[in-house]
């Protein structure tokens, strides 16, 4: 065998590190370039008009999106009020009472494939589910929408922070004659805390930008909804809307509330990242 | 039986207990009797079932699967391995020291008191002097009394260890469980736990396994040397070290395997 050459494998070694490189800067320079055209439109539609009032009619200029602000953020807590709940105690189980039984390994095989779901599906789902029955598009079936989204996410991060909470501890607590509920919730939750809120947030995050959900179950409104019974106004719907219309300072709405939704959530992920620091140094 | 020594009125009494990790027998017929306000020291090589051995006295392998004691293990006359056995209450007399601290993540007071709030609903003025009482006890008091509201993990492994003792001996078990308490503890810190279980004893009654033959030596009354899950020699810990009845024993206190 012909031994090869120590220049011919510096020069192999230069060429991979080069594609490699600039492998990673293309993703980074498609992502900064995002950034920087989301916030160069966005900035310029956002002022105080923006933030406070209502919509107006379709081709005049002036208004807000102060109604489809507050909604999405009506519908996204909404989503976590049921979501997240339902998630952490599915996650509970297969973490500290399933762990190796056949249904636990069932219920991980099902969160598995509805974590690759896509979205608009979800959305037809509950479209046939609520919409249909109850006769009306709603903010409530839009959270549904988001909360089922969010369902599988949060069970699979709570098992994980769960799973790494070391046995030793559990066993402390129970050799103290801890019940078991307390062992959880008192010792092993709080082991567990920022690394379940950091699985919470992520998952807020992920569907604080969905729109295909909601477009057959929340649908969009210039007006105020606060019941969330009627179609309800939403950035993301609104964003889709406005985009595809005609009018210059629509068009220019839209890029405003993109930039908004964007901020939101790399402060949900600037959030986490901060926590998960925490828990590593703590 | 290989006891040559009779212990009258023993606290606990093991009789014929076998031990099973699913099909796996990993203790073979257990017999021995701990003496009421001594250091029992359970001796032997890795692997050879003195921590299984231990826990069963509390039953905590129950929280694994798979996992099976059968025999008894009598504690006052009542057999702990009955299903009718409160486990909550076996627990709160039967206390347990783990290989590795394991402070629970919250304040040095709040960790100290979690046993305590458990058992009954104490006051705030009971509540703190039954704290500085475990933590002096545990020959803490003095380290932490300043800061008990910072987290219990902040401390050193010694002092971690101690809180975890002071823990344990705040909600006043009759019997110590003591599974290896300083192997993963610094020399200073070993000498320190070692001393406290000296003092314990006249509290509690108390059973350490220990790879260490020279702490066996140093803090227990009775020693039981185990091997391959059997209790092959019991006997008072001076007579085990200067006269082993059986070759065994004394191949691994003479350091020639383990």
């Amino acid at each position: 065998m012909r031994q090869r050459s120590i220049v011919q494998r510096r020069m192999v070694n230069a060429a991979i590190t080069f594609i490699a490189g600039s492998a990673a800067l293309l993703g980074i320079f498609m992502l900064v370039w995002l950034l920087v055209t989301v916030l160069g439109r966005g900035a310029t539609a956002i002022n105080w008009e923006f933030l406070t009032t209502l919509p107006k009619s379709a081709g005049s200029v002036g208004g807000g999106l102060a109604n489809a602000i507050v909604g999405t953020l009506m519908i996204t807590v909404l989503a976590t009020l049921i979501g997240v709940p339902v998630g952490l105690m599915a996650g509970i189980y297969l973490a500290e009472f399933g762990r190796d039984s056949k249904y636990a390994g069932a219920v991980r095989f099902v969160a598995g494939i509805m974590m690759g779901a896509p979205s608009i599906v979800i959305g037809l789902f509950v479209y046939t589910l609520l919409v249909v029955r109850m006769g009306s598009f709603s903010g409530i079936a839009g959270a549904v929408a988001l909360a089922i989204i969010m369902l599988p996410i949060v069970t699979r991060t709570s098992e994980d922070m769960l799973k790494l909470v070391p046995n030793q501890l559990r066993e402390s607590a129970l050799a103290l004659g801890a019940p078991e509920h307390k062992m959880i919730f008192q010792v092993v939750f709080r082991a567990a805390k920022s690394g379940l809120i950091t699985g919470v947030i992520l998952a807020v995050a992920r569907v604080s930008g969905e729109t295909a959900p909601l477009l057959f179950t929340t649908l969009n409104s210039p007006y105020w909804n606060a019941s969330m019974q009627g179609p309800t106004a939403n950035l993301t719907v609104t964003i889709f809307n406005y985009a595809m219309s005609p009018y210059a300072d629509w068009q220019a709405k839209a890029w405003g509330a993109s930039l908004l939704i964007m901020a939101g959530v790399l402060f949900l992920n600037l959030t986490a990242r901060l926590l998960a620091r925490d828990r590593k140094s703590g | 039986m290989m006891s040559e020594v009779v212990i009258e009125n023993p606290k606990v009494s093991i009789r014929h207990l076998d031990f099973y990790y699913g099909g796996n027998r990993a203790l073979k017929d257990n017999n021995l009797e701990i003496a009421a306000n001594k250091v029992t020291a359970i001796i032997g090589p890795s692997g050879c079932g003195k921590s299984t051995h231990i826990r069963t006295y509390n039953r905590i392998y129950e929280m694994y699967k798979g996992q099976r004691a059968a025999g008894e293990i009598m504690l006052d006359g009542e057999n702990l391995l009955d299903p009718s056995v409160d486990l909550i209450e076996l627990r709160m007399r039967v206390g347990m020291i783990f290989q590795r601290p394991t402070p629970f993540p919250m304040s040095i007071y709040n960790n100290v008191a979690y046993g305590l709030r458990l058992k009954s609903k104490p006051t705030k003025t009971e509540l703190d002097a039954k704290i500085e009482d475990s933590l002096i006890k545990a020959a803490l008091w003095n380290e932490v009394k300043d800061k008990l509201r910072e987290p219990g993990t902040h401390l050193s492994g010694g002092q971690q260890q101690r809180l975890c003792i002071a823990r344990a001996i705040a909600v006043e078990p009759e019997v110590l469980l003591m599974d290896e308490p300083a192997s993963a503890i610094d020399p200073v810190g070993t000498t320190k736990i070692e001393e406290l279980i000296e003092q314990l004893k006249e509290l509690y009654t108390i059973v350490i396994v220990t790879h260490n033959m020279q702490q066996a030596a140093r803090v227990s009354d009775y020693t039981a040397f185990f091997f391959e899950g059997e209790v092959i020699e019991f006997g008072t810990t001076p007579d085990m070290f200067s006269r082993p009845r059986k070759q065994q024993t004394e191949d691994y206190i003479t350091g020639r395997f383990g």
